[in-house]
């Protein structure tokens, strides 16, 4: 997918403002974090969160052995590993695979990757027609192929209205207002796919190395039928996404669903392993993985390998005030939110999303849901520092900061400072209790007042008052 | 028991009387309280911008000038966060260092912490009448788990109701150079703040930082409110509200 990170501050800037927005992402902020909040307390909340975090961490600690593991028991059970470096190489193998079994159509269940890679357009190239079918994705595809905002909810920026017309628009059939019915007319529009598609594609939550299996979480059965119904299965997925074992899956099974959906599991939950057999009903002939390293192998042993245990949950955007406020297109890549702002500079640059580790107040509230207990604030202040290291910060941020540490670091000096700082926001109060346009901050007085200081600093009154005793 | 008091470089600048509050509720719970005139700021904005030179720098300073004390309290929560939590990783790779910044970082408390949990401050001079919300500041909850002691303290006011308003423990927007480097947002999630607390029918929001004090005070003005009063926990319970 095209990088447009750096067009974050603008894109932000205009989301803030969009109250339309702000309404559709509270809608299923209601939803998630209310969701969450009942189904976690179900559990163990914070023994599962920690056990969850050992089980990621001991596969990291290891990744080579767990995908080597994974590698010989899948291809034990018919299936074809494939290593893929970037987003370009992923698509060349499904490219090779489309042809070597004359694929004309694909079915997609939900793939992060497929977006990472940019698959769809590369699939169309090939002459290849990819169609989504997860209903999230079905509509943004339809709608001119537009970006997911929203890593679980891919659509979550539209209204019920918006894709009423939208299917009227695409499906030519009388547009229907109820979302039970939307949902029944997006069906009928998929089955045929379903039943013509020769190759299925799809993510994978988990991989399972002890049988070489791929977990999969959904909620709509689509990812049954692309996984079992064409004869061919490609599963793209991130080779951090290992896990040793089906117990370990089972502790994550415990806290992924809820810490998503507020589901206590998810509507289906499956784990595909191996090819079709014979006297197998369904399932594919051929079944290959294409395991992604796209930025995640140079994370391993870095400051930022915490990042690699994430489960793809969402919770962190579900309850990100910034998120909620911008919505996840402003972030301008595959993965927004707090996830993202990490995510992001480590895979296409740092120097390529500069805003995005800035873009957070550092609140926490994303790492303390955050069910694999990713510090997501400590790393956006590593990427900080990071940028600080390589001069990437404005020459008038830097000077600031330096003359403001200097004088922190010399008492006097900035005791007359503070003095004078006062002094000049008082007169710029203009002898109200607040300043309403300040020159040295124009974004704060944009869009509030900015409170007047008392008068004398604390150091000064200090002073005197001991004077007095 | 000496208590060295951190003002903050924020109290100093802008609400030099929340100093003096704390100052008076430190000598009410009996303590011997020091104010060291050297110092300045604890290094959080260097820390939270990535310049971790200059945060270790002052955080050495810091921890000269304070590590005689037997507590350490500071007005907020955010103050106190950098020196408990982010001290100790600033002194990773030292050993020495890092020894007295987590000395220092056990011994030093937020406000309305140490009056609840250490000095167990039972009498408190003031005398605030009115209905009261408490904003939860992300520091103070998240880093620390200052969350009850506050409240504790309130209900000890005879005058004071404290209602609870929607979403307290949702950030401001305030978030430090945030809330200029993004002026926008910082400003739409303090209006969120605004609007949850004048739904609560509160006469006061009362919180523990000052960087969500002169947001939430700011917006509400900006919003033609001029009824709703923004106080720090210190002024109330001092009695200077
Ligand atoms: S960072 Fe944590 S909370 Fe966010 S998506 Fe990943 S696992 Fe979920």
């Amino acid at each position: 997918m095209e990088v447009r990170s750096m067009h974050f501050k603008a894109r932000a800037g205009a989301a803030a403002a969009d109250k339309a927005l702000q309404a559709k992402l509270s809608t299923a902020k209601g939803l998630f974090v209310e969701g969450r909040k009942r189904a976690v307390a179900e559990i163990d909340l914070e023994a599962t969160r920690e056990a969850s975090k050992a089980i990621r961490d001991t596969c990291l600690a290891d990744l080579d052995v767990w995908l080597e593991r994974f590698e010989q028991e899948a291809t034990k059970r018919g299936g074809r590993v494939l290593w893929a470096r970037d987003g370009a190489e992923i698509c060349r193998l499904v490219v090779d695979i489309a042809r070597r079994h004359g694929v004309k159509k694909a079915i997609k269940s939900k793939s992060m990757l497929s977006e990472e890679a940019g698959l769809n357009a590369a699939l169309e190239a090939a002459g290849v027609e990819p169609v989504e079918t997860d209903l999230g994705e079905y509509i943004l595809q339809i709608n001119g192929n537009e970006h997911p905002s929203h890593i679980i909810a891919p659509a979550i920026h539209k209204t019920k209205e918006e894709v009423a017309e939208l299917f009227e628009r695409v499906h030519h059939r009388p547009r229907k207002t109820d979302i039970g019915e939307m949902t029944r007319e997006a069906r009928e529009m998929l089955r045929a796919h379903f039943l013509s598609a020769d190759m299925g594609i799809s993510g994978g939550n988990f991989l399972v190395a002890e049988t070489g299996s791929v977990a999969l979480v959904t909620n709509e059965g689509n990812g049954r039928m692309v996984t079992t119904l064409p004869r061919v299965h490609v599963v793209i997925t991130g080779v951090e996404k290992v896990i040793p074992t089906l117990e370990d899956l089972a502790t994550l099974m415990r806290i992924l669903p809820r810490s998503a959906t507020g589901q206590t599991i998810s509507n289906y939950f499956s784990v595909l392993t191996g090819t079709k057999r014979p006297g197998d009903t369904d399932g594919p002939e051929h079944h290959y993985f294409i395991l992604v390293d796209n930025g995640r192998v140079g994370l391993v042993g870095s400051d930022f390998q915490d990042m690699l245990r994430c489960i793809r949950c969402a919770a962190c955007m579900n309850h990100c005030p910034v998120y909620q406020t911008i919505g996840g297109h402003a972030y301008g890549w595959v993965y927004p939110g707090p996830m993202g702002a990490v995510l992001t500079p480590l895979y296409v640059g740092i120097e390529n999303a500069i805003e995005l580790p800035h873009a957070a107040t550092l609140c926490n509230q994303c790492g303390v849901v955050c069910p694999v207990k990713i510090p997501l604030p400590d790393l956006m202040r590593k990427l900080r520092e990071q940028q600080v290291e390589r001069g990437l910060r404005p020459w008038g941020e830097r000077a600031a900061l330096r003359l403001w540490s200097w004088l922190a670091r010399h008492p006097g000096l900035y005791a007359l400072a503070a003095k004078l700082g006062v002094r000049y926001l008082n007169w710029l109060a203009e002898g109200e209790d607040r300043i309403r346009v300040m020159g040295i901050a124009p974004s704060w007085t944009a869009g509030r007042d900015f409170p007047a200081p008392e008068g004398r600093t604390f150091r000064e009154l200090y002073k005197t008052n001991r004077r007095d005793r | 028991m000496k208590v060295g008091l951190f003002v903050t470089c924020l109290v100093d600048l802008m609400r030099p009387r929340i100093g003096f509050a704390a100052l008076r509720l430190l000598e009410a719970a009996g303590c011997e309280v020091v104010v060291p005139a050297s110092q300045t700021c604890c290094g959080q904005p260097a820390w939270n911008s990535g310049d971790r030179r200059a945060a270790r720098l002052l955080a050495e300073k810091m921890i000269a000038e304070f590590e005689g004390c037997d507590y350490i309290v500071a007005p907020s929560g955010s103050c106190v966060g950098t020196i408990r939590t982010h001290y100790p990783e600033l002194f990773a790779d030292d050993a020495a260092w890092l020894e007295r910044a987590a000395a220092l970082g056990s011994r030093t408390y937020e406000l309305a912490d140490f009056l609840a949990t250490v000095a167990k401050l039972d009498k408190l001079p003031g005398d605030f009448t009115g209905t009261v919300t408490y904003h939860d500041s992300c520091s103070g909850l998240r880093e620390l788990g200052v969350k009850a002691q506050p409240r504790a303290l309130l209900a000890k006011l005879p005058g004071v109701t404290l209602t609870e308003m929607n979403g307290a423990e949702e950030c401001c927007g305030f978030g430090g150079t945030f809330s200029v480097k993004f002026g926008e947002i910082s400003a739409r999630l303090a209006e969120k703040k605004c609007e949850n607390m004048r739904a609560s029918g509160a006469d006061a929001v009362v919180l523990g930082d000052l960087g969500c004090m002169l947001n939430i005070e700011g917006k509400l003005r900006r919003l033609g409110d001029e009824r709703t009063q923004v106080l720090h926990i210190a002024e109330v319970l001092a009695g200077e509200a």
